[in-house]
């Protein structure tokens, strides 16, 4: 091989860089060819929650009972205060706070 | 790339003045720096949560022994904090070249559906700007566009197409600082759950679907997306979870017995 190691990790980090990409310019790159028909509409329209609280699961719901209510906490105060940095400083406060408490 | 995407009627319609303009597709979105600034700004304190993991991400590269181009390129070319702190674990010598690109695509495959759910808006963009706006698409900016296309459809208020890349640099500052610093100055850093920093972006994420407020049409969906996160997340590692459950809730979505078909006037549906 008469590449260098350095010039094998760039080129493998362009490489990674390109799928990336891809994965992100598909979504659309799909969509200028495809009409949706109603059941797609409603697929599509689903996606956004269904993402967001498929994000949240696992950290929610599966890492015990500290963090399950600190979600919960971060609902009410989102939901009060309608202030992203607040609900997620208030988030973080609590987790702190149930962690200690809780275990 | 080229051509028009504008070419493709949107479905939904976001723009009052719809309703004296039968074309939906002859609706253009702007795209300003006052839309761009505004996207920026609301993605900052989400931006400020990434770059903890930027610094993490930059301190681990050097430890695999990365070099500053590296790591640096890394985060510049591929920016995907996910996919880069797993290809941190495969990295070794010699380099699995194709393992590293491939599980990089794999744990990015569920951008496709994120994507694609911002289509009807960014259809309405020339194709430039659309496909350049998807290169700084992340979880984060896109959870924070999303929220805010919701909100301007509620209100009534055309969208900004820059919101997105405003958004998206944002995380892309962060990102890229935080990742040198990681690299060039931290020297050990304490592990971020021990300040509930690892929270963070659940609490994020929470408090962005509570402003997108769901209606009672999407419990089936949520639910259905959450017991699929659940369940992958516990089988699979990585971000499957995710392609899992958006998957499963739209395909419940999709397949439920919807009542518009069954009744008259659903109040559902004045709220598109």
């Amino acid at each position: 091989m008469s590449m260098s190691p350095l010039s094998i990790s760039l080129l493998t980090i362009v490489g990674m860089a390109l799928a990336t990409y891809t994965s992100r310019a598909a979504g659309l790159a799909l969509m200028t060819r495809v009409t949706p028909g109603p059941r797609l509409r409603r697929f599509m329209r689903a996606i956004p929650g269904a993402i967001l609280v498929s994000i949240i699961a696992p950290g929610a719901l599966a890492s015990g009972p500290a963090d399950a209510i600190a979600t919960g906490v971060t609902a009410v105060a989102a939901w009060r205060f309608r202030n992203l940095p607040l609900a997620m400083a208030v988030g973080v406060g609590a987790v702190l706070l149930l962690r200690q408490v809780m275990s | 790339m080229r051509k028009n995407v504008q070419a493709a009627a949107p479905t939904e319609s976001y723009c009052p003045d719809m309703k004296t303009n039968p074309s939906p597709s002859a609706g253009r979105l702007p795209f300003t720096r006052a839309g761009a600034v505004a996207g920026f700004r609301a993605c900052v304190p989400v931006a400020i949560g990434v770059g903890v993991y930027g610094v993490l991400f930059g301190l681990l590269a050097r430890q695999k022994g990365l070099s500053y181009l590296e790591t640096q390129s890394m985060s510049l070319l591929v920016f995907a904090g996910a996919s880069q702190l797993i290809s941190l674990d495969l990295w070794g010598s010699p380099l699995p070249v194709f393992s590293l690109i491939a599980t990089t695509f794999i744990v990015n495959l569920r951008h496709v559906l994120m994507g694609a759910a911002l289509s009807p808006q960014l259809l309405r963009l020339p194709a430039g700007r659309a496909f350049g706006s998807l290169f700084f698409m992340t979880d984060e900016s896109w959870a924070v566009t999303l929220s805010r296309l919701t909100a301007d459809n509620r209100r009534g208020v055309m969208p900004d197409g820059a919101y997105l890349i405003g958004a998206g640099l944002a995380v892309y500052l962060f990102w890229n600082v935080s990742t040198a610093l990681g690299h060039v100055l931290v020297r050990g850093l304490d592990d971020p759950a021990r300040y509930g920093l690892d929270f963070a972006f659940t609490a994020v994420f929470t408090a962005l679907l509570v402003g997108m407020r769901p209606r009672r049409v999407d419990i089936l969906p949520l639910c259905v997306a959450v017991a699929a996160a659940l369940l992958t997340a516990r089988v699979c590692p990585g971000k499957w979870y995710i392609l899992a459950g958006a998957f499963a809730g739209g395909t419940a979505a999709a397949l439920a017995p919807h009542k518009d078909d069954d009744k008259p006037a659903p109040r559902k549906e004045t709220r598109p």
